[in-house]
């Protein structure tokens, strides 16, 4: 038994340590992205849930039709097309940096495709909200877009911030997959660290624990929010 | 529990039938609203006629029957059976770290549960990075030498893990969600706590459980291309790899293979939406079956499950 190539295989986290200044860009790198991303999957998700439940018939089979499509395509698949289809061959943001290039299309095609799992998140929490709420505010004459935006959707909100908050790891987790948009972030920084000093048990552990750092204390902070700020009836 | 009212359509609730000054506003947004999609949309269409992409050189390929049988039948196959296979790991993953986490001796709950936030917690491309690269390296460490791991071994072990803790949570809320009088009524005719659970507790579970399942089965489906990145030999890779490689079409090639995976991950929806109305129905258990939205049931992490 060779225990020197043991302990480096297994144990050693030196690799780790020495490449902490790329690990570290790496997930600054992740955390970037999911920013970005996360406000603009919330802007446009909650842009969907209203026009999900509007009078409108064409605004609501439109926001279904996008919700569908994009729920059901993989992702990998979206942010594939994001780089090798809107920038390979259409040429949307083909002049840029790759870097920058890169940043924009993954966070294009994370939020596009986030924006759907908020959209059915939301709808759901509009669910919640009881029939007399809609109905006191119609009685005071409110229109459908004050009544959504001062009565309904608060309530909406506050009652599915849980939900969201699993909707953002999951987006967090995501942004592993931007990679193949060719945007450089912690899960790159990972395979090619595999490549260059081999694919170590510490190495991998070193990049889990990262990731969970991230997601880990999202879920707890959303719990806590979802408990603080839930709407007593 | 507050008891849901009946409710025709969604909309109506929020909106009265609309009088003269709404009818003009919806009539106004009816108009803009197909407007701006068709702008967004005649844009993209434009732009692919610019880079003749319309060209039918570019489509004619998927009106061949050898294009179908050698790249696009072969990767659905492969996407599909590694689907099959992860789906199949992952239900014994979940049955078996389930009942785990369920236990009451803690030195059997506390690493189950453990192992399930892990996996959860990470994304699946690592795991499948690592699944791929990291035995034969452990195999080193200890003398030894394994044959390398195929893509396929690799991307059925990152989704059986992942989707395997995913079940477990489900099936902990799903054994949860039935009311406890079942239970004591169990305990009250004197069987003991494995026939509680099996005979009693189980059987409604999975009734329970059943559209859950089946829509997370549309999760695990899309994660499977993530099998691309790792060159296994699916239908993302068979459209954006094998087709574009022979034709140079990735546009066309991207339309179709988007289409063969909406239209199956919609069949299985739909199945589980059918499931969730047949269940509602079914009174073969005490408690309703769980919302077919996963984000609720894995919102907090080290939660006891939801309340019921």
């Amino acid at each position: 038994m060779d225990w020197n190539n043991f302990y480096d295989k297994l144990l050693n986290f030196g690799p780790f340590l020495e490449h902490s200044n790329e690990i570290w860009s790496g997930f600054l790198a992740t955390i970037r992205l999911s920013a970005m991303a996360a406000v603009l999957a919330l802007v446009l998700g909650t842009l969907l849930a209203a026009m999900r439940v509007s009078p409108v018939s064409v605004m609501r089979a439109t926001a279904t039709m996008y919700v569908n499509t994009l729920r059901n395509t993989p992702l990998t698949l979206i942010l594939l097309f994001c780089g090798l289809g809107l920038r390979d061959t259409l040429g949307f943001m083909a002049q840029a940096a790759p870097t920058v290039s890169g940043y924009w299309l993954a966070v294009a095609g994370l939020s596009a495709y986030t924006a759907a799992f908020v959209c059915e998140t939301l709808r759901s929490g509009i669910n919640t909200v009881p029939i007399g709420q809609a109905e006191a505010a119609r009685s005071v004459g409110l229109p459908f877009s004050q009544s959504l935006r001062l009565v309904i959707l608060p309530q909406a909100f506050r009652a599915v911030i849980a939900p969201l908050g699993s909707v953002l790891i999951a987006m967090i987790k995501n942004t592993s997959v931007a990679l193949v948009a060719g945007y450089f972030e912690a899960t790159a920084t990972m395979k090619q660290l595999f490549d260059d000093v081999g694919a170590t048990v510490p190495l991998f552990f070193g990049f889990a624990i990262g990731y969970m750092i991230l997601t880990l204390p999202t879920g707890l902070l959303f719990g806590w929010l979802a408990k603080r700020m839930a709407v007593t009836r | 529990m507050r008891i849901r009212q009946p409710r025709k359509q969604q909309g109506s609730v929020l909106f009265d039938a609309p009088g003269p000054r709404a009818r003009w506003l919806n009539r106004v947004l009816g108009v803009v609203t197909p407007i701006v999609v068709l702008g967004v949309v005649g844009l993209f269409v434009w732009q692919l006629d610019r880079k003749g992409q319309w060209a039918w050189a570019l489509w004619e390929p998927f009106t061949e029957a050898k294009v179908w049988q050698s790249f696009i039948l072969p990767g659905l196959k492969n996407t599909l059976s590694a689907a099959v296979v992860a789906a199949a790991l992952a239900l014994g993953f979940g049955v078996i770290f389930g009942f785990g986490r369920l236990s009451e001796r803690r030195w059997i709950r506390m690493p189950c549960g453990a192992a399930v936030e892990f996996f959860r917690a990470i994304p699946v491309l690592i795991m499948i990075f690592f699944a791929q690269a990291g035995p034969p390296v452990i195999a080193d460490a200890f003398n030894r030498s394994i044959e390398p791991i195929s893509a396929f071994e690799a991307v059925v072990i990152g989704l059986t893990l992942y989707n395997g803790s995913v079940f477990v949570e489900i099936f902990r809320a799903g054994i949860r969600a039935i009311p406890t009088g079942q239970a004591e009524a169990g305990y009250a005719i004197g069987l003991r706590k494995s026939d509680v659970m099996l005979r009693i507790l189980l059987p409604q579970a999975i009734t329970t459980m059943m559209p859950v399942i089946v829509s997370q089965l549309v999760v695990l489906l899309k994660d499977s291309a993530l099998g691309y990145v790792i060159a296994y030999e699916d239908l993302l890779n068979a459209g954006f790899v094998q087709v574009k490689s022979n034709f140079n079409n990735l546009i066309p090639a991207a339309i179709v293979i988007t289409a063969i995976y909406v239209a199956i991950n919609l069949t299985v929806s739909y199945l589980a939406g059918w499931l969730e109305r047949r269940s509602r129905r079914s009174r073969k258990s005490a408690a309703v079956p769980l919302s077919t939205d996963t984000s609720a049931l894995l919102a907090t992490p080290f939660s006891k499950g939801p309340n019921t």
